[in-house]
């Protein structure tokens, strides 16, 4: 158990000193989201699209514009949790999820170049297990993914990012939710990735996962508003849940007592358990030697 | 107990039969060699032995250890140097000496006293905490051996060790490589296509072709076995007397005489030499110069490989690894 302990540590320190030494690979995994923030959040204004010309607005009768105001509000609400709403906020938070999709692409790039280096035959030949190796991976991922994505909120925050938490509790939830949901994603892909004996085969795959699953979560856009085709991917992509549960506990300010952020945190839990299970047994299929 | 202990050892990859049917031991302390041409089966036969590929067919034992149901314990017992620089360029020496010594499960204290010691030994002590990839090919290749030691391996594998480096950098490792098996007596296997290098370093030599063993033997044995050493003598009186003296002398083979300059073969040249001396000058022959001739281990290697060249072809992720380990290994 220590044992185990000591070598999950170890290959996971080196990929933690490995990146946080190279700040131009912290930029370039952090450079994306925040261009979605500034770019894409901050050039739709939501309320925007209700407001009335001050002419027209003159026009109305008070009691009519109360009654708009009040519908725009439960609109807004539906959609997107809150009335007072701006989008910026909105996709932030979505984006400190979708960073940790980033971080687990690269941290399989980072098993693809162990095998070409012929240092994964270094870990083969050590007496250590086999899943040694791919927890060290994960954690290592999970430790630089909550860490960037934090630093997407701080920079967001800098920029206008409006939050509301409703106590410490609820701001571990989060922290619990980015560290799941980087575990789950970060072991899928290193269960892909472990077999593949080419880098560039995995810069392929990798943007052909991408863009899907940023595009069927919520990130961008409020699962309620997508066609229902698409509303069953958005369901079954763990970056959905992960994502809603962060607004609920650090955008929408949400006790922990809500039963819907209490559905996504247990959704995102049983996912994380099943897919880290799954990553690690398919990976060490996959490192058996031949 | 033999170190290493292989029976009828066979890979197939595909329709490729990468190591067909080897058998060989090595003794324990001993420096073994494996030579071969690329692509002969070397690499293949080290990665079965550290537990990387699993046999098609056949056994092996490394310390005694079963490499197929014990794997655990041969990976305890071993430490291997593989083709490829595998320290990390973005960690300092004494970082990567950490990392592995987590691996093995060498405690604190050990670590600590051990990878000061290595270093030091391997000179490198002075660069200890500077990020490797500001080391020289050498150095990387020095630190990959010195990580390879951390945990006292009983056996070390190197393979090719000295490819890619300068002339004092491959006298360098070979040197520290002797002072290890003299002072910590490991056991080393490695293979190696520098003939040079096989013949002063190792106790005994396999040379494998096309997956097969085609000789085992001491160095000086595979060289004697291709006829014997030449002696060549200039005398001042040449006359017949002594010619059929020389010729029952023990070890020599054979006797050309041509005028004042002598021939002779001999088996063991080095044993031959002083009785045929201590021959003429009793007959009062006045030897103006003496001159010995070996054939050499790449004498041996071309006349049991024939000289045909091979072109070397592998997998695209063989080929891509090596160039890289060379690019490296340049700087």
């Amino acid at each position: 158990m220590m044992e185990s302990a000591s070598e999950i540590g170890a290959i996971a320190m080196r990929e933690i000193k490995k990146w946080y030494r190279s700040p131009i690979l912290l930029f370039m995994t952090t450079i994306q989201p925040l261009l979605w923030m500034s770019l894409y959040g901050k050039a739709f204004n939501l309320t925007g699209l209700f407001r009335i010309p001050e002419d027209i607005l003159n026009q109305l009768p008070p009691e009519s514009t109360a009654r708009f105001a009040s519908i725009v509000n439960e609109i807004l609400s539906r959609f997107f949790g809150a009335s007072d709403i701006d989008f910026f906020s909105y996709i932030s938070v979505g984006m400190m999820g979708v960073i940790l999709l980033f971080t687990s692409m690269s941290s399989g790039m980072s098993i693809a170049w162990d095998r070409r280096l012929g240092f994964l035959n270094k870990l083969l030949v050590a007496p250590i297990r086999r899943s040694s190796i791919v927890f060290g991976k994960i954690i290592s991922s999970v430790v630089r993914g909550v860490a960037q994505s934090l630093l997407v909120m701080l920079i967001g925050l800098a920029l206008g990012l409006r939050l509301r938490i409703a106590g410490p509790l609820e701001f571990l939830i989060a922290l619990a939710a980015l560290a799941f949901l980087g575990a789950s994603l970060s072991a899928l892909i290193i269960a892909v990735t472990v077999r593949l004996k080419s880098w560039e085969s995995h810069i392929a795959v990798s943007n052909l996962l991408t863009l899907p699953l940023m595009f069927t979560s919520s990130a961008l856009y409020p699962v309620s508003l997508m066609p229902d085709w698409l509303r069953v991917f958005a369901v079954v992509n763990p970056l959905t849940h992960g994502i809603e549960l962060l607004r609920q506990a650090i955008l929408l300010g949400a006790p922990f007592t809500s039963p819907e952020l209490l559905w996504h945190l247990s959704i995102l839990t049983l996912f994380a358990a099943a897919a880290t299970y799954a990553g690690i047994h398919l990976s060490n299929i996959a490192l058996r030697r031949t | 107990m033999k170190a290493v202990e292989v029976s009828r050892l066979r890979k197939v990859f595909g329709e490729i039969v990468a190591v067909d049917d080897v058998s060989f031991y090595v003794d324990e302390g001993e420096v073994f060699g494996f030579l071969g041409p690329n692509g002969a089966g070397k690499t293949t036969t080290i990665n079965m032995l550290t537990t990387l590929l699993k046999p098609s067919s056949g056994s092996a034992k490394v310390w005694g250890f079963d490499i197929e149901s014990e794997p655990e314990r041969v990976r305890e017992v071993i430490g291997l140097v593989p083709q490829e620089l595998t320290v990390d360029d973005e960690l300092t020496g004494y970082e990567n000496m950490m990392l592995q010594a987590a691996l093995y499960h060498v405690g604190r204290e050990d670590t600590r006293r051990k990878s000061r010691e290595i270093l030091e030994f391997l000179e490198l002590e002075k660069f200890a905490h500077k990020k490797v990839e500001t080391y020289s090919g050498g150095m990387k290749k020095r630190l990959e051996i010195g990580c390879a030691l951390l945990h006292e391996p009983r056996i070390l594998f190197l393979d090719e060790p000295t490819l890619g480096l300068d002339v004092q950098t491959r006298a360098a490792i070979w040197s520290y490589i002797k002072s290890l098996v003299r002072e910590k007596g490991v056991t080393i296997f490695m293979t190696t296509h520098y003939m040079d290098e096989a013949d002063s370093v190792c106790d005994r030599v396999a040379i494998i072709d096309y997956g097969k063993i085609r000789a085992v033997d001491t160095p000086n044995n595979l060289k004697s076995s291709i006829g014997g050493d030449l002696v060549e003598l200039e005398v001042s009186e040449p006359n017949g007397q002594f010619g059929e003296s020389l010729r029952v002398l023990p070890g020599v083979l054979d006797v050309d005489m041509n005028g004042a300059h002598l021939v002779i073969k001999a088996l063991r040249g080095e044993e031959a030499l002083p009785a045929i001396i201590s021959m003429l000058v009793r007959s009062g022959v006045d030897i103006r110069r003496v001159e010995m001739k070996r054939p050499s281990l790449e004498e041996v290697f071309l006349s049991l490989m024939g000289r045909k060249l091979r072109d070397f072809e592998g997998s695209r992720e063989e080929v891509m690894k090596r160039s890289m380990t060379l690019r490296r290994m340049r700087k």
